[in-house]
């Protein structure tokens, strides 16, 4: 079977800066991927790259088996990828509850009159959509915070509502820029139960770059090293560890296993 | 009076004489869900006829671990249909109470919440080898917990509903067998020194403290009561349980416990049950806001409720009330009242009770000023929950209420509140030696609290008996009076104070948080942490002036003359307080000892030592420097 998104190659610069070099990926139906590197390894650019935000200068991403490697991050939201971003990005002055029924987006098909008109069709739908929402309000545990605005949350909830609002597209492919980045212990304990949760209960498949290793190696099937924007390793948590090459890239040195990185 | 049935028998009859009633709500998705009598009865029934098919035989236990919700009481009372006994356990113990409890009482069955329970036990299944089944009812994050002998709930039903149609009449034969006399629930006491003990109460027990409570208070069929307190607590138990059952109107369980305040207003319950500290911190909620409101909001808010207590203190002395107040007490129901009460999601409540602990009396002043018809009520879980409470004219701060009908109270030796009743629980399950030192020969319960009756006929409690002591000069001290009298001060969460032969009162005293940081904040004063807060000078500065106001209203001997603050709140995973939020006194003066000789010895500072305790039973320990602070004016005084 063919992997659900293909990386084949891909290669991103900015300006004199090779920020991904080369890059190949696989990953397969179900899989929880994390990606790691120092920082400026090219991380977010292959995510960038993957939701359509950047495209590639060489290379191919295949979704599916259908080619996005120039289709625009709308389209491709709509065929399934999700994603969140280092530093959160929701709408601060809208509630809970809105910013995740603004998720639903790619789901609603009223159009402005038809929601003009509100009775009937675009009432049905809009409680389909509720339903969908609260599923997800009562998955991540935050029922007490549905009329609360989102700018008014600590971080670690944002963080938690950003995940929600991701979750709400239905993704088949889910995308997590460290989603732990800036908790505390226990927000990032409850987040890693989160993402645990979506991919085994829901099947989603998962992308996530995080810095803590502690995290990545417990909760991840398979992990990728990127190092100077290419990639120096892949396989299981325990065969990563093992690498020499990842354990140079992180400590620079070849005694030890990889560490929680100083966030920089 | 009918003959004393069994709880399971009201289900039996609710099932047939309200069936389409509501019987329980839950609050799923945002929307109260609501199940009909009948409704409540097959899924008990499902639930009952499953756990018989995996081997529940009658006398077995089954406990219940979680929030409140309609599936955990229903299975509680599937156990007892087939004779069984209901151990709830709370839900935030640590592992080592939850394994101390549950082996304890052999627990056969247990029925979790979700996998954050499920895990929990999981972890003590080695220590637990009366265990046999695990069933639970949220699934989310158990797909690959394999195991056979864990099921979950929808399973269990999906299984008793087969075994009943291969057993007709099975469920209802096991109905019949049960006696009033059976045991029904084993409650475990969270005690404030060594082991819980488990008080074993039978479904006479259960019954006879229900009718006495529906014979005191107008209880309707059309009534609305919220469960939010923890299921293992016997007032729970007596209140969401059994009284739904006897009764048949609705109770509602909240979405989550950090979603209780909202859901209290929206439903709006006609009767509330809460411990004081959940009425001290709707004072400080409500304090807090008006402090935080602008001018005139604060100003007519502040000025309505001077009068609003002026008026109650004058109605409980007896003295009449002027037209002019009256007038004012008009407006400010329109204006202040009604609103607050309503925020509150006190705006149907025909009564509330505190109970557990006595209440501060100018926080009760409070409630009754603005309208809530708040009143005290008295028991412990070795009588059911139920010994005395106020009737609604009688209503005061001081007094712990009449004991109800068909209950029985005298003071015993040493000023000791001895009770009978059809309440009073058959013993502790297995300590026959316990359960000898608290039930005399001839039946009388010892309640362990110091109380006298007053000539109204109302009890009075003092304090735990053994904690009431004397100062080195004879004063009599009861350090809980005093500890009551600071805790009224909405910026103190809760103090220990000491006294008993030593030369003079002082104590440790823990501040809100959530008032202070928000004083703090107001005042531009930056802070990082609990411990770095504490011990703020403007901190400490704010709460001398506080005791100073509690200091007040005691007579000089008892004044407080030394405290710190310390630098962790009291914790019950650090058993420093029962889970009921009591004071585990002798425990606190065993691990604080250095402060308290700090106290008497005069020193200005003293090194604090504390060990905290997480949830998953891990320790860490936390080391600072403390100010002891003098009261000054009381210290020259003295």
């Amino acid at each position: 079977m063919s992997a659900l998104l293909q990386i084949q190659e891909v290669s991103k610069a900015f300006g004199g800066v090779q920020a991904v070099n080369r890059v190949s990926l696989d990953v397969h139906e179900g899989d929880l991927m994390s990606v790691i590197g120092p920082n400026g390894a090219g991380k977010t650019s292959l995510l960038n790259m993957i939701s359509g935000f950047y495209h590639p200068d060489s290379g191919r991403i295949l979704l599916d088996g259908a080619d996005v490697t120039q289709t625009a991050p709308s389209r491709i939201a709509e065929r399934g990828v999700a994603r969140t971003f280092q530093n959160i990005a929701l709408f601060r002055g809208m509630t809970v509850l809105d910013n995740l029924m603004l998720g639903r987006h790619v789901h609603m098909k009223t159009g402005v009159l038809g929601a003009f008109v509100y009775w009937g069709l675009a009432q049905r739908e809009e409680v389909k959509h509720r339903q969908r929402v609260e599923d997800i309000i009562d998955f991540l545990r935050i029922q007490d915070l549905r009329r609360r605005p989102t700018g008014s949350l600590a971080y670690g909830l944002q963080k938690r509502v950003e995940l929600g609002r991701a979750l709400a597209l239905d993704p088949k492919v889910l995308l997590l820029d460290e989603p732990m980045g800036g908790c505390n212990h226990e927000e990032k304990e409850d987040m890693a139960r989160f993402i645990l949760d979506v991919n085994e209960e829901w099947g989603t498949t998962v992308i996530l770059i995080e810095h803590d290793m502690g995290v990545v190696m417990d909760i991840s099937d398979r992990v990728a090293v990127l190092d100077m924007g290419a990639k120096i390793a892949e396989g299981t948590p325990d065969e990563v560890r093992a690498n020499p090459q990842v354990i140079k890239a992180y400590l620079g040195d070849p005694k030890g296993a990889p560490t929680e990185q100083p966030r920089g | 009076m009918a003959e004393t049935l069994t709880l399971p028998r009201y289900l039996l009859r609710n099932a047939q004489q309200h069936a389409d009633r509501p019987a329980i709500r839950e609050k799923d998705r945002g929307i109260w869900q609501t199940y009909t009598w009948r409704e409540y009865h097959d899924h008990v029934r499902a639930i009952a006829l499953g756990l018989a098919a995996l081997g529940f035989a009658r006398g077995d236990k089954l406990s219940v671990i979680g929030d409140n919700r309609p599936r955990l009481y229903w299975a509680q009372v599937a156990a007892m249909c087939l004779g069984g006994v209901s151990v709830p356990v709370y839900q935030d113990a640590i592992a080592k109470e939850l394994a101390y409890v549950l082996d304890h009482a052999e627990v056969a069955v247990i029925v979790a919440e979700d996998q954050e329970q499920v895990d929990k036990i999981l972890a003590l299944k080695d220590r637990l080898p009366a265990l046999r089944v695990l069933v639970f009812e949220d699934a989310r994050g158990m797909t690959h917990y394999k195991f056979p002998w864990l099921h979950p709930l929808a399973e269990l039903e999906e299984l008793g509903r087969r075994f009943g149609t291969e057993h007709p009449g099975y469920f209802e034969a096991e109905i019949d067998r049960g006696r009033p006399e059976d045991l029904a629930l084993i409650a475990y006491t969270s005690g404030t020194t060594g082991n819980p003990k488990g008080a074993m109460l039978t479904h006479a027990n259960m019954v006879g403290t229900g009718q006495t409570l529906i014979r005191s208070e107008d209880i309707r069929l059309d009534d609305n009561w919220l469960a939010y307190l923890p299921m293992a607590w016997v007032g729970d138990s007596l209140y969401t349980l059994v009284i739904n059952l006897m009764v048949g109107f609705a109770v509602n369980c909240p979405e989550s416990p950090e979603t209780v305040q909202r859901d209290l207003r929206e439903l709006g319950p006609t009767s509330v049950l809460a411990p004081p500290r959940i009425w001290e911190n709707m004072l400080t909620s409500v304090q807090v806001r008006a402090a935080d409101a602008a001018g005139l909001k604060r100003r007519v808010f502040e000025t309505f409720r001077a009068v609003a207590e002026r008026a109650e203190i004058a109605r409980a002395e007896g003295k009449p009330v002027s037209l002019g107040v009256r007038l004012m007490l008009r407006l400010g129901e329109f204006f202040v009242y009604g609103p607050v009460r309503d925020q509150l999601g006190l705006g149907r409540a025909r009564w509330a009770y505190t109970g557990g602990a006595p209440l501060g009396p100018d926080t009760f002043r409070f409630f009754r000023a603005f309208g809530v018809n708040l009143k005290q009520v008295y028991g412990s879980t070795e009588s059911t929950g139920l010994v005395s409470l106020q009737p609604d004219a009688e209503a005061n701060p001081t007094t712990a209420g009449r004991p109800c009908p068909g209950i029985d109270v005298k003071i015993g030796e040493r000023g000791e509140v001895l009770v009978k009743s059809a309440g009073i629980f058959k013993g502790y399950f297995k300590n026959d030696e316990a359960t000898r030192e608290v039930i005399d020969a001839e039946g009388w319960f010892h309640t362990g609290d110091a109380g006298f009756v007053d000539p109204r006929g109302h009890l009075v409690i003092i304090d735990r008996a053994k904690d009431v002591g004397a100062l080195r000069d004879g004063t009599a001290f009861a350090p809980q009076f005093i500890e009551n009298k600071l805790k009224f001060s909405p910026y103190i969460r809760e103090a220990v104070a000491f006294g008993h032969e030593r030369p003079f009162v002082t104590a440790m005293v823990a501040i809100d948080p959530n008032t202070v940081g928000s004083w703090a904040e107001r005042r531009g004063l930056a802070y990082t942490s609990y411990t770095d807060l504490s011990q703020k000078a403007e901190v400490r500065n704010l709460i001398r002036e506080e005791i100073r106001r509690g200091n007040e209203t005691l007579p000089d001997a008892q004044k407080l003359r030394r405290f710190l603050l310390l630098t962790k709140d009291l914790e019950a995973d650090d058993a420093e307080m029962t889970r009921t939020r009591k004071v585990r006194r002798r425990y606190v003066a065993e691990k604080y000892a250095p402060v308290i000789e700090a106290f008497y010895t005069g020193g200005a500072t003293v090194e604090l030592t504390t060990a905290i305790t997480y949830e998953d039973g891990r320790q860490g320990t936390l080391r600072s420097t403390v100010h002891i602070e003098d009261v000054e004016e009381v210290a020259a005084h003295v």
